[in-house]
């Protein structure tokens, strides 16, 4: 499997490289020379201006004094050196013990949202993947998830995770008798659990629809080849599909921790401006230093950590999965 | 070869569970619509004591809905459009030509998907109102400033996606279309874009999804008369009632759009990805 990836990539190549000799013998080669710069000038500008400059002058306020009496002129706020990277660091103290814990809360959330989502995706994928009757019907429902508007759905969960009036209180107390009374699920240690199952009912269907479009790239010679060698279908599934997926997984699973590392969207719309400390993830807290409590020095330099955390972690990551590729390929 | 027993018991188990899964927030939804307020407000019932359509007239007259309606409709669009035509051309340019600093491109676009949308957000709202102050273009508070931030999230991705599937479009057919004679421009436009339909579609589709459904900018970036569906669902709860009826409501109205959308060309978006990102 490994090695068509590489001959893919070779072949992919020749083609790139051969194209250049093209446009050159051709006249009016000074104009051609700088049109795959023109044609990535508008991606380039606006990655410039709504990406890079915000984040350099994020890290800059991260190094300054940035109260409310100073946002109408960030510029004049007074320099502050390391002081707000030293409060949040400074585990021993409120601002820090509330950043630590919030990180904490994200990486088992994180860990345990893109774990399910996962699992979930690569089993409902592997098993619509032959055809049976209700097959597309089944594909488009598992779909919906992921093309509703994350407000809409959330705020669905929000009223099913409701005290008084919401289906999980009355089916687990009123139906099924599981709980004494009904429970909190928006506030307190509960909401821990309610987040990471909007989390998964929400995320899981983007792994279903990367790991479904990676099995068709997986040739049916294959099985046929591992059938006739008397191969079971759990077998094959084993064998053939799960390491025929491992490059789709490895990208699927970086871009998974990324957005559910970085999710704003789901614990703001689930909670609110103040989350629960049990489901305190890091974005929303970062967003309650900054716009609630009116600290944008300290609220950037978390930012600011929190990215260097997410750079070191994707750069282990990619040079782990690249290490563990390039024997095969040799 | 026929799979064993234990596959198609397995299989039928899990996608039973999966689809209660999947469905209960859309059934909660649905028949919640269909309910008087006094059915929400108490316990819950799986039924309605009594079909009735009024939270669906009444969603219209409580908060500005049609006015939110057509700011998402605009700036998800307007975003959509442009995220689509700025990515066609980046990945064709990625995908065609050799130059110096490609690596260094794509690299630094790809990278921008890890940034925290947080670290970005308040810098930007500066940048925007002191662009406002000195040319005197409002970008903060407008729709114009939504559109410009939000094409920039899909963008990464969609310039990623196309470069993977313009690379599976042959060399061949442009090359062709350059010696009778097109340019460049002429050989992208008349052969690569209508043989690359499906990514295309596939990166409009997200594109759409990734701007109708953002919360973070668009709870800071808006005003009254600018604010899009995201921000404006809030409405429903006021201080002494919440219309959960017509929030259940509002939702599947605002939802049926992208949802039939997507469902439609989903076809697309798996054969996009096959093509594409997957590779």
């Amino acid at each position: 499997m490994t090695t068509t990836t590489a001959a893919e990539a070779a072949v992919h190549k020749t083609p790139s490289g051969a194209v250049q000799p093209g446009p050159r013998r051709r006249p009016g080669r000074i104009r051609r020379v700088g049109l795959p710069y023109l044609l990535l000038l508008p991606a380039l500008l606006l990655e410039l201006l709504v990406h890079l400059v915000p984040m350099v002058i994020g890290i800059v306020m991260s190094f300054k004094e940035l109260t409310q009496f100073y946002i109408r002129d960030w510029g004049a706020a007074p320099w502050s050196g390391l002081d707000n990277y030293k409060v949040s660091v400074d585990f021993d103290a409120p601002v820090g013990e509330a950043l630590l814990h919030s990180f904490l809360v994200t990486v088992a959330f994180t860990l345990l949202s893109v774990g399910l989502c996962w699992l979930i995706g690569t089993a409902a994928a592997v098993f619509l993947q032959d055809t049976f009757r209700g097959r597309g019907l089944l594909r488009a429902l598992f779909l919906i998830p992921y093309a509703l508007p994350v407000y809409a759905a959330v705020i669905t969960w929000v009223f099913m995770f409701q005290h008084d009036n919401g289906l999980v209180n009355h089916v687990l107390h009123d139906q099924l008798h599981l709980t004494d009374k009904p429970s909190f699920w928006l506030i307190g240690d509960n909401s821990f659990w309610a987040l990471l199952t909007v989390s998964v009912w929400k995320g899981w269907p983007f792994a279903f629809l990367i790991v479904m479009a990676g099995l068709q790239n997986i040739p049916g010679e294959l099985y046929e080849a591992a059938a006739l060698d008397g191969a079971g279908m759990w077998q094959q599934i084993r064998r053939i599909t799960l390491p025929s997926l491992r490059p789709v997984n490895q990208v699927l699973l970086l871009v998974l921790f990324l957005w559910t590392f970085n999710d704003f969207n789901t614990p703001y719309v689930l909670f609110g401006k103040s989350a629960p400390e049990a489901a305190d993830l890091i974005s929303v807290h970062i967003y309650q230093a900054s716009f609630v409590t009116w600290n944008f020095g300290t609220g950037s330099a978390m930012s600011v950590l929190l990215l260097l955390f997410l750079l070191v972690v994707t750069g282990v990551y990619l040079l782990l999965t690249s290490r563990g590729r390039k024997p095969a390929d040799a | 070869m026929a799979p064993p027993r234990s596959f198609f018991w397995s299989r039928r188990i899990f996608l039973t569970l999966l689809t209660g899964f999947v469905l209960l927030p859309v059934y909660v939804m649905v028949s919640s619509s269909l309910k008087p307020l006094a059915d929400v407000t108490g316990e819950f019932h799986w039924l309605p004591s009594k079909v009735t359509f009024r939270p669906y007239i009444d969603i219209w007259s409580t908060i500005p809905l049609a006015r939110y309606f057509v700011n998402s409709l605009i700036v998800a669009g307007a975003a959509t459009v442009c995220s689509v035509v700025i990515a066609v051309f980046a990945a064709y340019a990625v995908s065609r030509y050799d130059f110096r600093g490609k690596r260094v491109f794509t690299v630094t676009v790809l990278s921008t998907q890890m940034f925290p949308g947080i670290l970005f957000l308040l810098p930007l709202f500066l940048i925007y109102v002191n662009i406002g102050n000195a040319t005197g273009i409002a970008l903060f508070g407008s729709r114009g400033g939504l559109i410009l931030t939000y094409l920039t999230f899909s963008l990464p991705f969609s310039i990623w996606m196309l470069i993977g599937y313009l690379d599976s479009v042959p060399r061949d057919l442009d090359e062709a279309a350059l010696v009778d004679g097109c340019g460049p421009l002429g050989a992208l436009f008349r052969v690569v874009v209508p043989a690359a339909i499906p990514g295309i579609v596939a990166v409009a589709v997200y594109a759409f999804m990734t701007a109708w459904g953002e919360v973070l900018f668009a709870s800071v970036m808006t005003n009254d008369t600018t604010r899009t569906l995201a921000v404006g669902l809030q409405g429903y709860s006021t201080l002494n009632n919440v219309y959960w009826n017509q929030i259940m409501a509002a939702s599947l109205v605002v939802s049926v759009p992208v949802v039939a959308g997507f469902l439609l060309l989903q076809r697309y978006l798996v054969a996009g990805l096959t093509a594409g990102a997957v590779k």
